[in-house]
């Protein structure tokens, strides 16, 4: 088969000439690391989702704690450490409204298109990304991980909303446990 | 033709509204009667020349019942696909707006669908679209703040529900035809017919699938989408195109996302002595083969470059049994213009100068 022109090959042919010429090019934010944790994630999306729902339950459960504290005060510290964690984990970039556990574990923010509702139309024969040809497609591991989960493949099927710009870099644990919070209080009344 | 597919009063205008229909065009009238639908793609000018995009149209008139006018595909620049539907519904034609998610932002695409709904678009096609990667601008930004489904059901909800993403109502919605594409030829193979699912969820009424030259394979998936039953909530077309060598499959292959040919086909390109003709012999072929797949409302040919062989391609194929989709009538004076116009042309020309001097040495 013929080289694969990639996105670097590209502009390095069309960019002038000159000393410096950067090594993985992408217009969005990417993390130079292998996608190695992020596959390893995926391939256990079973345990992570079961872990998901208690740690959930955990958040919820300190609702009251929480709101002594203030969900505001909360959300500095609380940011971070959703911010290291799951960007180890999932190489999450801060949406700020998480959808793994309808994308089967995988972040789709890591799509170079941002796909909520993937995969397109361009994955390429070997299962990886045609825009970034060296990575695996996130939407196919998507599905991988949704068929290891429980409720993946349901999950998987709903049409996800357009990304609210305006959530970026905040908790979306906290923003997930305070809804959970008032729809059980709401229930209860 | 059928004569109820043309506005009586004036071919631009809108068709009279029927019922279970939302739109006011052809391509919908003809997919819901039953009909095997063609459609075909134009090759956007590079140039502000309105005459450019009547003269590349002209050549499907009589054989496709819709025009797509793509979106800066492949990630290239050509003129919008707005305007070339704007033109084309002037002239009476039915084009398909193609809406791609690379280049716009919510903000601009809910104004594209009401503005190309004002100009008589009845038809509107969502995609993804390629990455900026694949085009001759590889530094811009890629915007893609929607996805083809948000953009289904956005564009579902203006025309149905009457308001924007935001809530804010719409005094008169867009009353457009919805599709989207479909690939089922890339990974992850069993998710796909569960993906058309989901878009038929999302809005769309019409599909066009990419370049099907792997047949089988299209079968299998077709397969799928009937056990399903999908193929009664949506209308399904198969997109094919005739390939002008190997070598431009090849290049196809590795340069164009998302398109697969097997190596039997390029293979067969090989061994032909005019691979041209034996391009358009095996994109007839394969026609006539889809025709019989059950579920399959049409086909959507993509000739790029190649726009004068879609007439051949489809009269070869007999996709359309003696049907013939709307074709432009001729004015019923321009027959009388034109004579006139031969006349003068062959006129002497009368220069008053002359003719003065003429009559002053006369006497
Ligand atoms: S191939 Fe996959 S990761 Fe790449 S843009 Fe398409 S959906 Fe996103």
């Amino acid at each position: 088969m013929a080289r694969l022109e990639t996105w670097t090959s590209k502009l390095r042919r069309t960019n002038a000439k000159s000393d410096f010429q950067p090594a993985n090019v992408s217009p969005h934010r990417r993390k130079q690391r292998s996608f190695t944790i992020r596959l390893w994630v995926v391939r256990h999306a079973r345990f992570f989702e079961w872990f998901y729902e208690k740690f959930a339950n955990l958040f919820l459960f300190l609702h009251p704690f929480w709101k002594a504290v203030g969900y505001h005060r909360a959300e500095k510290p609380v940011t971070f450490v959703e911010r290291q964690v799951k960007g180890l984990l999932f190489d999450c970039r801060m949406c700020g409204q998480c959808a793994l556990s309808s994308t089967g574990m995988s972040c789709p923010m890591n799509c170079p298109k941002q796909l909520r509702n993937g995969p397109c139309g361009g994955v390429r024969a070997n299962g990886n990304c045609e825009v970034e040809p060296d990575m695996p497609c996130v939407w196919v591991q998507a599905w991988s991980g949704a068929s290891k989960m429980q409720t993946g493949t349901d999950k998987i099927m709903a049409v996800q909303k357009p990304v609210d710009q305006s959530l970026r870099e905040t908790s979306s644990w906290l923003r997930v446990t305070a809804e959970a919070a008032q729809e059980k209080e709401s229930v209860k009344s | 033709m059928n004569p109820v597919d043309t506005n009586p009063l004036d071919a631009g205008a809108p068709l009279d509204p029927l019922p279970g229909h939302s739109s006011r065009g052809r391509l919908e009238r003809v997919l819901r009667r039953g009909e095997f639908a063609v459609t075909s793609e134009l090759n956007p000018p590079d140039s502000a020349d309105p005459n450019e995009v009547y003269e590349r149209a002209s050549i499907f008139e009589g054989w496709v019942d819709g025009i797509n006018a793509v979106d800066a595909s492949g990630a290239n620049c050509h003129m919008s696909s707005v305007a070339i539907c704007a033109l084309l519904t002037r002239m009476g034609y039915a084009p398909i707006l193609q809406i791609a998610c690379r280049d716009k932002n919510r903000i601009a695409i809910q104004g594209d669908i009401l503005g190309a709904s004002a100009m008589g678009v009845q038809n509107i096609l969502c995609l993804t679209g390629d990455g900026v990667q694949a085009g001759d601008q590889p530094g811009a930004k890629p915007v893609f703040d929607l996805d083809c489904m948000s953009l289904l059901e956005t564009a579902r909800s203006m025309r149905d529900d009457e308001r924007f993403l935001s809530g804010r109502k719409i005094t008169y919605p867009p009353n457009v035809f919805l599709g989207a594409a479909i690939n089922p030829f890339a990974p992850p193979y069993d998710f796909r017919p569960m993906r058309l699912k989901k878009k038929i969820e999302a809005g769309a009424q019409f599909v066009q699938s990419q370049y099907c030259y792997d047949v089988p394979m299209f079968r299998e998936y077709m397969k799928r989408v009937v056990d399903m039953g999908l193929n009664e909530q949506c209308f399904i077309m198969a997109g094919v195109g005739p390939l002008a060598s190997a070598k431009t499959a090849r290049w196809m292959r590795s340069n164009v996302p998302g398109v697969h040919i097997p190596d039997h086909i390029i293979k067969r390109l090989e061994g032909a002595e005019k691979q041209k003709a034996e391009g358009k012999r095996l994109c007839i072929e394969i026609m006539q083969e889809i025709k019989e797949i059950e579920g399959v409302s049409g086909v959507h040919v993509m000739a790029y470059r190649q726009e004068e062989f879609v007439a051949e391609i489809v009269h070869d194929s007999g996709v359309l049994k003696g049907r013939q989709p709307w074709k432009r009538e001729p004015l019923a004076d321009s027959a009388i213009v034109a004579e006139r116009m031969e006349e003068l042309v062959d006129e002497q020309k009368q220069i008053p100068a002359e003719m003065a001097e003429n009559a002053a040495s006369n006497t």
